[in-house]
């Protein structure tokens, strides 16, 4: 299946499925599917690379899995495991049926089956004959044995269990990655995978993308609020406010029913914006604000 | 905005008998022999997929190209800057004037005809500013959106018009005949200094207020207006840099202006020949950088495993094994703290990496026992207390540079002098569990060095280490002390982010 026809194809299909999404943006993941090839997203947070993901899956009708990666993530989380428990209970209760103990190889044949092996999320994406989106989320909270797992998932899209032998994907999946580039990633694993930086938007597409989540939300109080973000931004803060924030921003005003956004109503909601003590001293300083 | 055929220069001579070569591949080749040569890592099997998604690609739409080529060929954020700068170059949007629609006396300039008086006399700077301050106007209303209602939709986006001002600008002020008859070369720091666009911000600011500029207005508004103006002036800046760089380009080569004229990317590029806005964007890069080093170095003690056994969790997670222990358990090692004491050289020319690395290690004192800093020009003094917790690093930055005037008695940087004041006020600072890091480039004006006293300092203490800004090969020129003090500090050279990075992950 092709997953888009074309990079206009992506963004017609994604903005359907409420992503805005940018030149850059769309011509890489239409390659990515057109290639096959795994897309490694790398900004920073709340800049929406999981939104990115599940947005794709949306507009192309696919599965998403997803792999929550954190630190200690280790092969039978990511990949299989073997049912130990059901494997010991099949044993016992073939011993306990005729008394004598049952013959090696036919145990042997009997517990290393489909039946007592737990899928996880990379092996579910291989094996599913439907169309899916695999998502491996914050690929950079792993440790790096890890990278190296998903060197073999993401070239060769197989996996080996050598009970059961080599699952080969019948249909491949389309693999995003997401980073908060916390650590740089293996240049192995980058080499496999198409690269795109999101970073925050230009004015002009935020207030599109406000005014397309939070459609409450007056016209004109969205273009202050867009203004006071990027402004915000230009400030070194140890947070800098991403979509994310200014998103919860423009709902907490929907909400209070705030109609201009003057330096009363910043201050008074500054905390959905900013959540760093000394970042919202500074902007209070900087936008001279009456704390 | 169609791909420019490939600009004019000798033409690819062809094989007799062979299809026609479109020049493409011999282009991308060159183009991914630049990146390399500009520091980036691009493989052979990139450069393939690189192909690969081209094809699938329209060659009609620039940026669709350079979104194809940005994905395949760079990895990291820091690179795209240096990859931007290079694309244009090899894809240049124009070539030559390009602007015949816009500007009808546009002749060839290859034909020397540019430099016609009439379109370079002081008339013409005059209106052309004049017409420079009306688009940058126009632009920047835009942006803010609240001229939108008075543009019709059918109009080109503002940054297309800035851009093709930018273009006929150097064409017209910037041109100087070239070194051969004939021959017209093109250079952007001309073409800014004649139209002078930073001292049109007056002027914007005050189309962009209108008649809401009187005094009675929020200076707070009119300091928004201030900003937007100079950003759209650096823009207008960099826009004539480009296409200034684009020109040279189609008279020499690609390679040749890759070569001479792109800037290496942040993270590579020495700290003492920063410009301004470099030092913002590296201060930017200190506490994503901290993070980086702080999770590496996690990861590293977690690695390091050995400590005693758990029992406890170790008969727990053989449970799930039917009771049988395969993997055991051991308890964390207790982490090794360091207790750092810096000691920077704030003058002159070294006082940008002392800053960065006196800001790097104080983002990592999470990962340090004690920190506690000190800076000198010819006298020490302690800073420690300008490194509080929470702190902001832009007002850490302010009071590091103040405190500058605390370390200097007559001024001019004396190393022994320094070390000196450092053993007899602050000599307790140093006891066997800390560490010593010396910042600075040894130059110590030809006075007495006090080597004893450094190795007074050294004695007894668990490391020491030197980080020098210079390259090695001047290491000694002039009045360089450096191999004096190697000999009794082992010094290291650490002139940019990178290599900044390596030796924190070495020895913390």
């Amino acid at each position: 299946m092709t997953w888009f026809s074309s990079p206009t194809d992506a963004a017609a299909r994604l903005g359907d499925a409420g992503y805005l999404a940018d030149t850059a943006t769309a011509t890489t993941a239409y390659l990515a599917g057109a290639l096959e090839k795994p897309l490694l997203l790398e900004g920073p947070a709340g800049v929406g690379k999981t939104e990115l993901a599940k947005a794709v899956a949306r507009a192309t009708g696919a599965g998403l899995v997803r792999l929550q990666c954190y630190e200690g993530l280790d092969e039978a989380r990511a990949l299989y495991e073997w049912n130990y428990s059901k494997q010991l209970l099949r044993i016992q209760t073939a011993r306990g049926a005729d008394g004598a103990a049952p013959d090696w190889d036919a145990t042997h044949d009997d517990i290393f089956t489909e039946e007592f092996l737990l899928t996880r999320p990379l092996l579910t994406a291989i094996r599913r004959d439907e169309p899916t989106v695999l998502l491996i989320d914050e690929v950079d909270k792993t440790d790096v044995e890890v990278e190296g797992l998903l060197l073999e998932v993401l070239s060769d899209f197989q996996v080996t269990i050598p009970e059961l032998g080599t699952v080969v994907a019948t249909r491949k999946p389309l693999v995003v990655l997401t980073s908060n580039a916390a650590r740089e990633l293996s240049e192995a694993l980058k080499r496999r995978c198409l690269y795109l930086h999101l970073d925050y938007p230009d004015a002009e597409r935020e207030r599109e993308i406000v005014a397309a989540q939070v459609p409450d939300l007056d016209d004109a109080v969205a273009r202050q609020l867009v203004a006071t973000v990027v402004r915000l931004r230009e400030l070194e803060l140890k947070k800098a406010p991403s979509i994310a924030e200014s998103i919860d921003w423009a709902r907490t005003l929907v909400a209070l029913e705030v109609r201009e956004l003057d330096q009363a109503a910043i201050s008074a909601t500054l905390g959905a914006v900013l959540k760093h003590a000394t970042d919202h001293d500074r902007a209070v300083r900087e936008l001279r604000l009456r704390a | 905005m169609p791909p420019a055929p490939p600009p004019p220069g000798p033409p690819p001579r062809e094989p007799a008998g062979s299809a026609v070569r479109s020049g493409l591949i011999d282009r991308h080749i060159a183009f991914v022999e630049a990146l390399r040569g500009a520091g980036l890592p691009v493989s052979l099997a990139e450069g393939l997929d690189a192909t690969a998604a081209l094809r699938r690609l329209d060659w009609t739409d620039r940026s669709a190209v350079r979104a194809g080529y940005a994905a395949t060929l760079v990895k990291k954020a820091g690179q795209r800057t240096t990859f931007d700068t290079l694309f244009d170059l090899f894809f240049p949007h124009l070539v030559g004037e390009g602007l015949a629609t816009l500007d009808p006396a546009a002749e060839d300039p290859a034909a020397g005809r540019a430099l016609d008086p009439s379109r370079d006399n002081a008339e013409a700077v005059a209106a052309f500013r004049e017409r420079l301050a009306t688009t940058l106007a126009d632009a920047l209303a835009a942006e803010a959106g609240e001229r939108s209602e008075h543009s019709d939709g059918d109009a080109a986006p503002p940054g297309d018009d800035l851009a093709r001002l930018a273009a006929e600008a150097v064409g017209r002020f910037g041109a100087m005949p070239g070194r051969t008859a004939g021959q017209t070369a093109y250079s952007a720091y001309q073409t800014l200094r004649r139209l002078a666009p930073g001292e049109l911000t007056d002027r914007v600011v005050a189309g962009l207020l209108g008649d809401l500029d009187t005094d009675a207005m929020d200076p707070a508004a009119r300091e928004r207006a201030e900003r937007s103006v100079a950003r759209g002036v650096g823009r207008f800046t960099r826009l004539v840099e480009d296409d200034a760089r684009r020109r040279i380009a189609e008279r020499k080569s690609p390679e040749y202006v890759a070569d001479v004229a792109v800037r290496p990317s942040i993270d590579r590029l020495a700290f003492t020949a920063a410009r301004r806005e470099d030092l913002e964007e590296m201060r930017r890069q200190v506490a994503p950088l901290a993070r980086r080093l702080a999770t590496r170095l996690a990861k590293q003690r977690a690695a390091q495993r050995g400590g005693p056994l758990d029992f406890r969790r170790t008969v727990r997670a053989s449970m799930s094994t039917g009771g049988v222990p395969i993997r055991t358990l051991h308890r964390p090692r207790r982490p090794h703290r360091t207790d750092l004491v810096v000691l920077c050289d704030v003058s002159g020319s070294v006082a940008h990496f002392a800053q960065f690395t006196l800001l790097l290690t104080y983002a990592l004192r999470e990962n340090l026992g004690r920190l506690r800093a000190f800076t000198f020009v010819d006298r020490t003094t302690e800073v420690t207390h300008v490194l509080r917790p929470g702190r902001d690093p832009a007002e850490v930055m302010e009071e590091l540079v103040a405190s500058t005037q605390h370390a200097a008695l007559v001024g001019r940087t004396s190393y022994g002098a320094a070390l000196h004041s450092f053993r007899s006020q602050y000599g307790d600072a140093l006891g066997p569990a800390s560490s010593l890091l010396v910042l600075g480039d040894a130059r110590s004006n030809y006075s007495d060095l006090a080597l004893d006293d450094l190795r007074a300092m050294t004695s007894g203490i668990r490391a020491a280490w030197w980080l020098n800004p210079e390259h090695p090969r001047h290491w000694d020129s002039g009045d360089s002390a450096a191999s004096r003090y190697a000999a009794v500090v082992p010094m290291v050279e650490c002139r940019n982010l990178v290599q900044l990075e390596e030796f924190v992950q070495r020895v913390l």
